[in-house]
């Protein structure tokens, strides 16, 4: 760190820096004003699956203030399709899982069928919003309906509905991974578990729908996009590519985002449409997403179902594991195998697994495309062997903490290699951590033992205390890149630049505490600049827990190149040896002999190009840096959650007692942050595990596309949630740090059903399927074989 | 949907004349016409009470509400609620706390709830952890798991009250 470290890494510090979100003035993509704006409106497929047989736009071209209309037709030639997938496949995976990649492509507005209710039809441009709907509800569209394909096992059946005309079954991505013998293990062992899991359709829901505003900046030329996007420099380079611009001629900016959580990780049709209008008719276009929109249209997530077979011997050590999963695509998967491959990298959770066998497939449906929502896979594969680990002290008649317990890999076994590859190619590593300790300190937190008790002395009054664990690991930090530029300004202050770009993570208090600790300042002296594409040439952006990791790193090297040349030139400038010259509170100083010294400032005076220049010949002019950090892989976090409920088994309602979360993510940067980061990812987690459910008909009809169906969990619903901290550090990069921010939505949907399946033990119940609403809980009792009210 | 209609409202302790037509919410109103963008929507539908404001001392949904029936009314949105602070930087007790317990992190339901904290604090200045739950069910959060929003709040009700005593 900095010679004089005043150490604000570690601590709580107040995101001051947002404090505009308090008083009004944050600025999200609807905020967004310009002169002369005009508005879109889309027209979205009403049917899951048919042909487009005719769009008559000629009574909306008719209406007042409509200024154009735009159908499948009339882009065809002009924007290019997306690609198969947003996913990069570094070679060595492809070489080491050889994975189906046959991804169809979507076009920005359905040309000839549609695939799913909502799929961008045609795009109507008019002088407000109103009138651009009034136009949509004027054009007429000629269908003929074909059948859907709703469930993800009808669409591998053979005469199944092609999603895809050109497809030649619906299946699009699919791997097996392995290690060792599972077949000859599960031949034979002593004891075995079959069972299927069914992870179901949810989404992100960020209360920010999407939005895009484009303008041509008449003076530069330059096409200027402010999208709500977690990735802006992603969304530059589709623009460019789809319409035929060099990514120079395109500047995208991530403004203020109302909350992300992995469906903005991707380019979306709107933001293909939007800035070619804006091309075409010279003149800002605005669009702006509105709910019932957002249910249509936006990415849903998970949609897994697990056929799982489990070896285990008879102390409950698990032998081997064979898993074979569908995923339901929906008509688009824009991040490929992301989802599908990190169930399978993370299947073997913290335990110790010596045979193994995955075998994913992603197969379309008519449905809404399915992507990455904040855990990406993780949860799905968290609630199948952490169901697993339960069924096994099921089966034995042991503490199911105790199993957990014989099956961790353990502190000593550190850094451990769990045998298959992960997604960036390389081979799975645990690189710090200590499980049991992880699940000790949540114990003791929950008060295990005495809940024991209560739940003993409850069962005698028939009331159903249920307490479930759920463990994970979580690759976190993952690449391929990120960067930053590190910047002394004309006032001797830090600038930060980074091409991730935040959506409520507080990266402006964050970074300004480990750019203070690196340099000598206080938070207060550096600013950050991130999400404009304008900035920094290339970035990645936020998601997959990975931003303090990548920028934090970034900003340590690009600090450390700059910290360089400031001592070399105040060498210069003070007559003094770089090695006597120490840096602190925006100065640089002689060791001993503060009242010798330069201050930031004046360093960036000196360094200007030309006749006030006092550089030494042949130096490069400013006081920047730029580091680009790509990970050698990812860092492992870890955490164990323990949820008490009780259960109602007259009305089948499950109340959430208490929830505990204990959490290893290497150094904290600032632990109020990571606490709030935790509380929303656990908030989501339990909406997944209790309320939240996206519902299909079998003519693909969305049933719960309004927050009146479909149910988030308010203040309510959301107990109290404890938080310990470890910090194992990690060793893959320089400050120790690991990723967090998906953590704690992995886990409850678990340790939930967990929970219920222990708090009806005595009724032997199965819980193999969320959400646990209600309903489910009851029809789970009606159908168990003892009776409920008799136990 | 024409004939627009002429609307006076007094937003912020500011009077406004405006000519809508008789759709326009008053959410687009204040957001569109008058440039109060602190005010966000997050579903149209009056479910999520990001748009929450308060309407002639009490909170309503500004999605669900047209800025024809708002005419002659008084308006209260988040703009206004930081004017009337004795910080520095201008925020009002209920804003502080939010900041000191970090009740917010993307920060587009919070305008919604502050007004709502607003309201109830006036009712109940003193409210127990529980209360503080049972009256923000209305607004959802999908990013703070509630937990700072009720620290928030119990923060400001004890600055309140000790700054009124």
């Amino acid at each position: 760190m900095a010679e004089t470290s005043p150490g604000f890494i570690g601590r709580s510090v107040k995101p001051h820096k947002s404090r505009r979100f308090l008083n009004g003035s944050g600025l999200y993509v609807g905020d967004i004003r310009l002169p002369d704006m005009i508005h879109a409106a889309l027209l979205r497929s009403v049917y899951a699956h048919a042909r487009i047989v005719a769009v008559d736009a000629r009574e909306a071209l008719q209406l007042e203030g409509v200024i154009g209309v735009w159908s499948g037709r009339d882009i065809e030639d002009r924007i290019a399709p997306f690609p198969e997938s947003f996913e990069i496949h570094p070679a060595r995976w492809l070489e080491a899982v050889k994975p189906v990649l046959r991804g169809p492509r979507p076009t920005a507005l359905a040309q000839k069928k549609v695939h799913y209710v909502g799929e961008p039809l045609a795009i109507v441009v008019a002088v407000d919003r109103h009138k651009a709907e009034d136009g949509v509800d004027l054009i007429k569209v000629e269908y003929e309906e074909l059948s859907a394909v709703v469930d993800p096992r009808d669409a591998l059946s053979s005469g199944a509905p092609l999603v895809h005309d050109d497809a030649k079954d619906n299946v699009v991505f699919g791997f097996k991974v392995s290690k060792g013998s599972v077949d000859r293990e599960l031949r034979e062992a002593q004891h075995k578990l079959r069972e299927r899991f069914r992870h179901h359709r949810y989404c992100a829901a960020p209360l920010e729908c999407r939005g895009v505003v484009a303008w041509l900046e008449p003076k530069t030329n330059i096409l200027t996009v402010w999208s709500s996007t977690q990735m802006p420099h992603l969304v530059r380079r589709q623009i460019a590519a789809q319409l035929d611009l060099a990514q120079e001629r395109v500047r995208v900016i991530a403004p203020d985002i109302g909350g992300g959580f992995g469906p903005k990780v991707f380019v979306y049709p709107e933001e293909i449409l939007v800035p070619y209008l804006a091309l075409q008719l010279g003149r800002p276009v605005k669009w702006i997403e509105d709910r019932r929109e957002h249910f249509i249209s936006t990415a849903h997530g998970r949609d897994q179902i697990h056929d799982v077979e489990v070896a285990f011997d008879h102390e409950g050590r698990i032998l081997a594991l064979q898993d074979s999963f569908l995923l339901d695509n929906g008509a688009y998967n824009p991040m490929g195998l992301t989802d599908a491959y990190n169930t399978a990298a993370h299947l073997q959770g913290p335990y110790k697994i010596p045979h193994l066998s995955v075998a994913g497939t992603c197969v379309s449906t008519n449905k809404v495309p399915n992507a990455p929502y904040r855990g990406a896979g993780r949860p799905e594969a968290v609630f199948v062997i952490e169901r697993c680990i339960d069924g096994i002290a099921a089966a034995l008649d042991l503490d199911p903490a105790e199993v957990r317990r014989r099956n961790f890999v353990q502190p000593g076994e550190m850094p451990y290699a769990a045998g298959v590859v992960y997604r960036d190619g390389e081979p799975i590593c645990y690189d710090s951590g200590n499980f049991p300790e992880t699940l000790r300190l949540a114990l003791e937190a929950a008060g295990y033992e005495e809940l024991r008790k209560r739940q003993m002395e409850l069962l005698r009054q028939k009331r159903y205390l249920g307490i479930g664990i759920g463990c994970y690991v979580e690759g976190t930090g993952v690449g391929s890149f990120e960067g930053a530029t590190a910047r002394i300004d004309g006032a001797g202050n830090l600038v930060v630049v980074t091409g991730a770009t935040g959506h409520g993570q507080a990266h402006e208090t964050v970074y300004a505490q480990i750019a203070a600790d690196l340099w000598g300042m206080t938070p207060e002296d550096v600013s950050l600049i991130e999400g404009d594409t304008a900035f920094i040439p290339f970035g990645c952006g936020t998601f997959g827990s990975r931003s303090t990791v990548n920028v934090g790193s970034a900003l340590y090297e690009a600090s450390a190149l700059l910290k360089d040349k400031v001592r070399r030139l105040a060498a210069h400038l003070l007559e003094a040896n770089p090695e006597d010259l120490v840096l602190g509170g925006k100065r640089v100083f002689v060791r001993g002999l503060p009242h010798r010294s330069v201050s930031f400032a004046e360093l960036a005076q000196a360094a200007v190009p030309g006749w006030a220049s006092k550089l030494p010949q042949g130096w490069a002019p400013g006081l920047e840096s730029t580091f680009y950090f790509v990970p050698p892989t990812v860092t492992w976090a870890n955490a164990a959650h323990v949820a008490v409920i009780e259960v109602d088994v007259e009305t089948g309602e499950i109340k959430l007692l208490n929830y505990i979360v204990a959490h290893d993510a290497g150094k904290l940067v600032n632990p109020l942050l990571v606490d709030g980061q935790i509380h929303g990812g656990v908030a989501q987690g339990i909406g997944a595990a209790l309320y939240e459910e996206i519902v299909y008909d079998q003519n693909g009809q969305l049933l719960s596309g309004s927050f009146m169906d479909y149910l988030l969990p308010g203040a309510t619903e959301v107990p109290k949630i404890t938080t310990v901290h470890l910090e194992s550090l990690s060793p893959l990069n320089p400050l120790g740090v690991k990723g967090l921010g998906e953590g704690g939505a992995i886990a409850p949907p678990a340790a939930i059903a967990n929970a219920l399946a222990d708090a009806l033990l005595p009724f032997k119940i199965q819980v193999n399927e969320i959400p646990l609403g209600p309903d489910r809980v009851l029809k789970l009792l009606v159908n168990s074989k003892r009776d409920f009210r008799q136990p | 949907m024409n004939g627009k209609q002429v609307i006076e409202i007094t937003v912020n302790g500011k009077s406004y004349e405006g000519l809508v037509e008789p759709r326009v919410t008053l959410a687009d109103f204040l957001r569109d016409h008058l440039g109060l963008t602190g005010t966000h929507l997050g579903c149209e539908q009056g479910i999520c009470g990001s748009c929450t404001v308060l309407f002639n001392g009490e909170t309503v949904r500004s999605c669900l509400l047209l800025a024809v029936q708002a005419n002659g009314g008084t308006i209260l949105t988040v703009e206004g609620l930081g004017a009337m602070a004795e910080d520095k930087h201008g925020l009002h007790p209920i804003q502080q706390g939010f900041l000191e317990t970090v009740g917010f992190q993307c920060g587009f339901c919070t305008p919604g709830f502050l007004m709502t904290v607003y309201e109830f604090l006036k009712e109940n200045p003193s409210p127990s952890e529980d209360e503080i739950r049972e009256r923000l069910s209305g607004n959802l959060c999908r990013c703070t798991g509630y937990q700072n929003i009720v620290a928030a709040v119990l923060w400001a009700a004890e600055r309140i009250r000790v700054s009124k005593e």
